[in-house]
């Protein structure tokens, strides 16, 4: 069939940002099957403390001193985040580069307090279900910190390489920066689950 | 620049590569998706000879064909291999193949992804059936309950290699899932508002979206099984305030969106070939559009449906009774739009046809059994009958494998450029339609006469073996017609009539493009004034230009109104989604046997994920 030429593209921007760029909507899909699993483990958190008069099981209720720590770092990172968000949309390369950095070392950080945090349990993972289902918990928060933290990592030499100044690199950068904010962001419900439902 | 010169360029920088390398790096969605229709269906036949096992141990009181243990592995393997590896993965291969055609867009989204779903489910496949041949395969059922399936009483690692091929079908389910929300919400073609995207479409993006919200259920239960069986956690164990529950909750959390996910695409198939041979609009698309949607909620209101027996509160078995048959609302919905375009419409018979009057007859007698099994009093009798195992064939196999394969009669032209032969078509349906019958409706009798599901032989005493005999020996005509569908596929895929680019005179924007299309999908992209594209004007299509000839580009549209909002490179072949998978296949493996392997085996997982997201300084990296 004949074509009729309708439409031309040719001015609209080479790449799109924020809601106009195919992997900020494909962060946002990966933090929903993610969100899901966190919520999912919360509820099977809440089912078995369901099953028992007593919870925590055969325990103490968990030191609050490394959840908290590690909470503060969490809540204090958004800061740095927000900014670097701000730099990559505004696509300021020196300050992006000082932000990975930056965020890099955030990264890092609760990697410290999340290490005290499993003996703070006061139980092992295979104890009993309360020991498999925390450890399991902060296991797999723990997991989500280790990958965004690789991901800033290399995004950090990324910046730093002749490839760095690019609209598609500053939109990587702002959506790393927006799945930190979803690894804080789930942390908090699996605080308060973790450190203060068994004081209920 | 004039056609040939357009189409030399978009394929020098389109094409996949020759040879094995080119086998190996491609992204083109429709190669991909070829690939995994054709695995999905290699799949479907090894599944078929173990189902064609069972009846013939079946077919007569102790019969010594097939031992229990087997028995077991074949029960488990058919279920399994059925609903993991042929039903979910084939839906979303068809999609993968069709939803960038349909929307007008030149791949998928994110098609290095792609690539690495296919092969990490080609390599849980491959896991699932080599253990099987070494004696190895899983055998506590497809949904593997606990504790049969926990460390008491499963003990070596068939359930092991169960649960790991959960977790490699499932990340490879998730991806494509996540490729097909984001093609239908950022690259359809301009001018296509939510409003005209195809039925088809629709169906996938609900199912995608089913996928995202129930699959991390299964991936949970079955991680939480893999660590009580190998490092000594208790979710499932009651002794130490587990709860063997646990498990079927969140099975079930998944399993029943399962049913829909293998149903909705069926849902959208049959609306296509429906418009396209009743020369006419699907009957109320809105109302289509939001019955599908409703499914997609109300199947997360149903996984007790399948505990009934297991000893739950009253009040919450009356919930999940009326939430049950609510859900027949909505199907009902649709099949009365379907008779209605068909009422109105001129019905051609042709073989996708014949499958959808297939598809609503036997759809509907599943989903009147579906009713009675949604009665806890009725379900409390029936469960774990053969009643139940032909409910859930009437439903997923006219549901899900009659729309499928009218899908295929009607899509096959565009995917190879040549056509399926009517008369085989023809006689293809009427064995299917016939055997399936014949072999799935005696079970409804032997299920309320009490015959067990899952075992392997009975007494000769029970009332049961003409029955099972019959069955058995109808069992042959279905596979006969499966066999000559295979024989079809084979033979038209070398040496069918040529097709032209629009054998149906069909509406949508897959038709718009060459059989098979160029591996640019479009030279230019289609522009969409109204929801049957190909309709408004016969003669002339509207299209955009503007796009690079000198990188892979394509457009993003806005999510609501899908005009225009940027150019957008789409990266090319790449050999790192291979290593991705072959280093998540090692680590998976390996896991099963040692927990470390989970942390020394993410270091080539992370190595090749890197060498996949570095930019290697194309146009489509750095431009």
């Amino acid at each position: 069939m004949r074509e009729s030429v309708v439409y031309d593209l040719t001015n609209l921007p080479p790449h799109g940002l924020g809601t106009a760029s195919l992997t900020w909507w494909g962060t946002l899909a990966f933090m929903l099957i993610e969100g899901t699993g966190f919520a999912l483990s919360i509820v099977v958190y809440l089912y078995l403390m369901s099953l028992t008069p007593q919870w925590p099981l055969n325990a103490p209720p968990p030191d609050l001193l490394a959840g908290t720590v590690l909470t503060v770092l969490l809540v204090a990172s958004l800061l740095p985040n927000i900014l670097i968000a701000r730099w990559a949309r505004e696509q300021d390369l020196p300050k992006v580069r000082i932000g990975l950095i930056v965020m890099s070392l955030f990264g890092a950080a609760p990697l410290t307090p999340r290490f005290f945090e499993f003996s703070a349990m006061h139980i092992k993972w295979d104890q009993n279900a309360y020991g498999s289902i925390v450890w399991v918990m902060l296991g797999l928060h723990t997991t989500h910190i280790l990958t965004d933290l690789i991901e800033t990592l290399v995004l950090t030499c990324l910046m730093f390489s002749r490839h760095g100044d690019n609209p598609r690199r500053f939109g990587d950068v702002s959506d790393n920066a927006m799945y930190w904010n979803f690894v804080v962001a789930t942390w908090l419900p699996m605080y308060v689950c973790l450190y203060w439902a068994p004081r209920l | 620049m004039d056609e040939p010169e357009l189409d030399r360029r978009l394929t020098a920088i389109w094409s996949t590569p020759a040879g094995v390398w080119g086998t190996l790096s491609t992204v083109d969605h429709k190669t991909i998706g070829r690939r995994y229709i054709v695995t999905a269906f290699i799949f479907l036949a090894l599944g078929g000879m173990l189902a064609l096992a069972m009846r013939l141990q079946l077919s007569q009181p102790e019969a010594r064909f097939i031992g229990p243990d087997r028995y077991n592995q074949i029960f488990t393997m058919h279920g399994t291999n059925m609903m993991f590896l042929f039903a979910v993965p084939v839906m979303e291969a068809v999609a993968v193949y069709l939803v960038p055609l349909m929307v007008g867009t030149r791949n998928i989204a994110f098609p290095r992804l792609n690539a690495f779903s296919y092969w990490i489910y080609l390599a849980g496949g491959m896991l699932l059936w080599i253990a099987f041949a070494v004696d190895a395969g899983p055998d506590a059922g497809w949904f593997a309950y606990v504790p049969l399936s926990g460390p008491e009483y499963a003990a070596g690692k068939r359930a092991d290699i169960w649960a790991q091929m959960i977790t490699f079908t499932e990340v490879s389910a998730l991806a494509v899932a996540v490729e097909i929300v984001v093609t239908v919400f950022k690259q359809r073609a301009p001018g296509m508002s939510l409003d005209r995207i195809p039925l088809f479409v629709w169906s996938m993006l609900v199912t995608s979206f089913l996928v995202i919200l129930a699959m991390p259920a299964i991936m949970i239960a079955s991680t939480a099984l893999i660590l009580d069986r190998l490092v000594g956690t208790h979710f499932f164990n009651p002794a130490e305030g587990g709860d063997v529950l646990l498990w079927q909750h969140l099975f079930w959390f998944f399993g029943h969106p399962e049913v829909y996910i293998i149903f909705l695409p069926a849902v959208g198939m049959v609306s296509t070939i429906v418009a396209t041979f009743t020369r006419r609009p699907v009957f109320g698309y809105l109302a289509m559009v939001m019955a599908l949607i409703a499914t997609g909620v109300l199947a997360f209101g149903l996984w007790v449906h399948h505990m009934f027996v297991a000893g739950l509160p009253r009040l919450g078995e009356s919930f999940f009774t009326a939430s049950s048959m609510v859900i027949a609302i909505p199907a009902g919905l649709q099949i009365f739009c379907w008779l209605a375009t068909m009422w109105a419409g001129r019905p051609v018979f042709k073989t996708p046809f014949l499958f959808v009057i297939g598809f609503v007859v036997i759809f509907v007698i599943g989903g009147l059994t579906g009713v009675m099994v949604a009665s806890v009093p009725f379900d409390t009798q029936v469960h774990d009958t053969y009643f139940v195992v032909a409910h859930f064939h009437y439903v997923l196999v006219g549901g899900a494998v009659f729309p499928l394969l009218g899908a295929i009669y009607y899509w096959f032209p565009k995917m190879t450029g040549r056509m399926m032969s009517e008369t085989l078509g023809r006689w293809i349906f009427s064995l299917i339609f016939t055997g399936f019958n014949l072999t799935f409706f005696p079970m409804h009798i032997l299920g309320l006469q009490g015959m067990p599901r899952r075992i392997y032989t009975y007494q000769p005493e029970m009332p049961w073996s003409g029955v099972n005999m019959f069955i058995s020996l109808s069992a042959v005509i279905l596979a006969a017609g499966f066999l000559l569908f295979f024989i079809d596929v084979i033979r038209s895929a070398k040496s069918g009539s040529a097709a032209p680019a629009n054998p149906w005179g069909a509406s949508t924007l897959e038709w718009a493009t060459a059989s098979p299309p160029p591996s640019y999908n479009f030279g230019r992209l289609p522009v969409v004034g109204s929801l049957e594209p190909l309709s408004d004007n016969p003669e002339t299509l509207p299209v955009a230009t503007g796009l690079s000839v000198n990188r892979r580009e394509l457009v993003v549209t806005s999510l609501v109104e899908a005009l225009p909002q940027a150019r957008e490179s789409s990266p090319g072949n790449s050999i790192w989604p291979l290593w991705s998978a072959l280093a998540t296949t090692a680590m998976l493996i390996w896991s099963i046997f040692t927990p470390w392997a989970v942390v020394w085996g993410s270091i080539p997982v992370a190595i090749t994920l890197v060498g996949w997201f570095w930019p290697k300084g194309v146009p489509e990296d750095d431009s």
